[in-house]
């Protein structure tokens, strides 16, 4: 009992938004308060929940663009592939957070043999330009200090500090790597450079002694190490208190020049926000609606009991849309629609187990004695169908994209929350009712 | 008392009225696959009319093939969408093309601006459309077993195996109705299968089955509850104890579904029917054929034995 008090306030709780004014005189009384949506902070030693709980939505209802690569991988060795690939995505990553673009969604899918990287960014649905810069080969460059004096008169850019271009580029990297400082067995990253970057790197080096050597990916800067000595041979070594992560992040960056991929946009998507607006108010609406007929339906059908479980189907509205919302999972038309139609297969396992009911009273049993046997000889075919059903949506999940994942996940909580809300909540509320 | 079994062979017939023109427009018609399969570009433009109000409607769709032919693209269709709104289904073009495209409309046409664009690989199409095949070919392997494991425990000489082939041919009954129907709409109304219909799909065989096991469940009780009793009549039995749930829960989804089609926002029409149909079949197929052809399956066995 308390446990579905519970459940329901926090779900109440999350489900609120933002800020929500209440504004409202009932006669004498002015009621003008804004409720706000608690923040949701916990911390436990290192663990540390953070959470706002606002919905995610999905391209097709916020508008964005959606986007997939496919890395071309032909002039890269097998072996190397992988390496490749992660740096390509790691100079997409770079390249659409330069865009300051909300929220971008940037995931690699290994398929076959064909390497792909799907972009996601919502909200903006035009983004040309941004996609003519992501589908550019990256473009690592070496650079020099500028002379003493130069720098002394205080630098207002990186490029003015490291003005020099030199002929050494990503070209001339053969690869990257973490590597460990045999002494400290502190994280490095060493790079190998082909014959004629062995000899570029040797006249910068022997240049600059005591000076810096910027690298710049895609004009960025991406680290500034000091020479030591004139480097022969081709193999350096940039030092650093760098953690595992930071020099795993400059490694990837580095080869990202080092092993250029092509890519080419195999699909693209638009969708207007304005689209999405609309669609979004629509399904809350049909939703409401269908909440509203399949309530009516049940009372008219059950009586009490389908007051009951009314009330259960209320709060398994509220529990599944918080779920969403604590997941999260990204809602999308077709989630919402598997949302909406879980609403009508929620009440199933109740009019199963009312239609058992009210044959055990037909049989002569009394109402608590039909309770009783009503759950647990409904029991086995609602677990059955249920799992089918669970089944169907995990199917669905493993070989869908995008849309299709969105409906199978949504199908799957709605499922799973109604087993809960038609099974407990409403015993529970039946065993008061007649007591 | 209704007599379900007596009349099986008519509710047999009844499901072959609506598959075989499903099926015949299958072979000939086929199903129109959405650029999700096939690979290719979906554009919808808005055309201001104030500017080009001397160009009527119908010739705009004309003025618009003309443009888009004289950039060398080639052309599925163009459809006028909305008021002022067209739908152009293209050979796959990237967006510089796309944005040539409209820059010529826009010269030639006034005012243009793109509602959505949409362009598949045909390589990421014929992808999609293997996952869907398997997608489907696993699902269905899967009920079959999940279901053979969830009856283990039918009494003799009943086989749990029996069972689960019945529900999955109830399925594949909601499978080819899905799809002839789809098929015919494909061919009168334009309408396209795409993911979202390969969604409906896998929904419905959920579903189905679901239904379908609810009654196999009160079929496995009465067994064990009426023993010696005649297998023809333990399973009209059995129906009629679950009719009225079966025709409430179908109910209650048909009510949400008709919901979701009359407020429901538009990209999702087609797929809201597929389900409504679905829905509908499933539950049919359920009462009407699944378990009817477990009684087939057993008179015939017997009949061998005998």
């Amino acid at each position: 009992m308390w446990l579905i008090f519970f459940i329901t306030v926090s779900s109440v709780v999350i489900n609120l938004p933002q800020n929500y004014r209440v504004k409202f005189s009932f006669g004498p009384i002015k009621i003008d308060r804004t409720i706000e949506r608690p923040q949701f902070n916990l911390n436990l030693g290192p663990l540390s929940i953070k959470k706002d709980f606002s919905p995610k939505f999905g391209l097709d209802l916020s508008g964005g663009t959606h986007l997939v690569l496919e890395a071309d991988m032909t002039g890269i060795s097998t072996a190397d592939r992988d390496k490749a690939f992660a740096s390509a995505k790691s100079v997409v990553e770079r390249r659409v957070n330069l865009y300051g673009l909300t929220e971008p969604i940037i995931q690699q899918a290994k398929v076959g043999q064909s390497y792909r990287i799907i972009v996601e960014i919502p909200g903006i649905s035009n983004i040309d330009k941004a996609i003519d810069l992501i589908g550019k080969t990256a473009r690592l460059e070496f650079f020099e200090e500028a002379s003493t004096s130069a720098r002394e008169a205080t630098p207002s850019s990186v490029a003015e500090v490291w003005p020099i271009k030199t002929e050494l580029t990503g070209k001339n990297l053969k690869r990257s790597e973490v590597t460990f400082d045999p002494k400290t067995g502190k994280p490095e990253v060493a790079l190998e450079f082909d014959n004629e970057g062995a000899k570029l790197f040797e006249d910068i080096t022997k240049r600059n002694v005591g000076k810096t050597v910027a690298i710049f990916l895609d004009g960025q800067l991406l680290s500034a190490p000091r020479v030591n000595e004139a480097i022969t041979g081709g193999k350096a070594v940039i030092q650093g208190s760098f953690s595992m992560d930071e020099a795993k992040r400059l490694s990837i960056a580095l080869n990202a020049g080092a092993l250029p991929v092509p890519l080419h946009v195999i699909s693209q998507r638009n969708i207007g926000a304005t689209l999405g607006m609309s669609s979004i108010e629509k399904s809350v609406m049909a939703g409401a609606i269908g909440l509203a007929i399949v309530s009516l339906f049940m009372v008219v059908n059950y009586g009490v009991m389908g007051v009951i479980a009314d009330v259960a189907l209320i709060i398994y509205a509220l529990a599944t849309f918080a779920l969403f919302k604590l997941i999260p999972v990204t809602l999308t038309l077709a989630g919402i629609a598997g949302f909406i139609l879980s609403i009508g297969m929620a009440v199933d396992a109740n009019i199963l187990i009312f239609e058992r009911m009210k044959e055990e009273i037909r049989w002569g049993r009394d109402h608590l004695t039909a309770i009783k046997l009503g759950f647990d000889r409904a029991f086995p075919s609602i677990r059955d169908s249920n799992i089918s059903s669970l089944i169907t949506c995990a199917i669905l999940y493993y070989f869908g994209t995008g849309i299709i994942r969105g409906f199978a996940i949504t199908l799957a909580v709605g499922i799973i929350v109604s087993l809960f809300s038609a099974i407990t909540i409403t015993r529970t509320f039946l065993r008061m009712v007649y007591k | 008392m209704f007599d379900i079994i007596g009349k099986k062979w008519f509710y047999f017939i009844f499901s072959g009225l609506i598959i075989v023109p499903g099926i015949i427009s299958l072979v000939f018609y086929g199903v129109r696959p959405a650029i999700d399969f096939t690979g290719g570009t979906l554009l919808e433009l808005k055309f201001e009319q104030s500017q080009s109000s001397n160009v009527k409607s119908k010739n705009l769709n004309e003025e618009i093939r003309k443009i888009v032919e004289s950039q060398k693209i080639g052309i599925g269709s163009i459809q006028q969408s909305g008021q002022n709104t067209y739908l152009l289904r293209l050979k796959p073009i990237d967006k510089d093309q796309n944005q040539k495209l409209q820059e010529t409309l826009r010269k030639n046409l006034g005012d243009v601006t793109e509602l959505s664009f949409e362009t598949v690989g045909p390589s990421i199409g014929q992808e999609t459309t293997n996952n869907a095949i398997k997608a489907v070919a696993i699902a269905s392997l899967a009920i079959i077993l999940y279901i053979s494991f969830a009856f283990r425990q039918v009494p003799k000489p009943y086989s749990s195996y029996k069972f689960g082939i019945c529900a999955v041919f109830a399925l594949i009954h909601d499978v080819l109705v899905m799809l002839g129907l789809f098929s015919i709409f494909g061919h009168f109304f334009k309408v396209e299968v795409d993911t979202l219909f390969i969604t409906a799909l896998l929904t419905i065989m959920g579903f189905s089955v679901h239904d379908t096991i609810v009654v196999f469940d009160r079929i496995r009780e009465n067994l064990r509850k009426m023993p010696g009793v005649q297998f023809s009549k333990v399973v009209n039995e059995s129906i009629l104890q679950t009719l009225a749930r079966s025709l409430s829960t179908s109910l209650t989804v048909l009510l949400t579904l008709f919901a979701l089609l009359l407020f429901g926002g538009e990209s999702i029409h087609w797929f809201v029917i597929a389900l409504l149909i679905g829905i509908t079949s499933g539950t049919y197929s359920s009462i009407f054929n699944a378990a009817p052809l477990l009684v087939v399956w057993d008179e015939k066995t017997r009949q061998k034995s005998s």
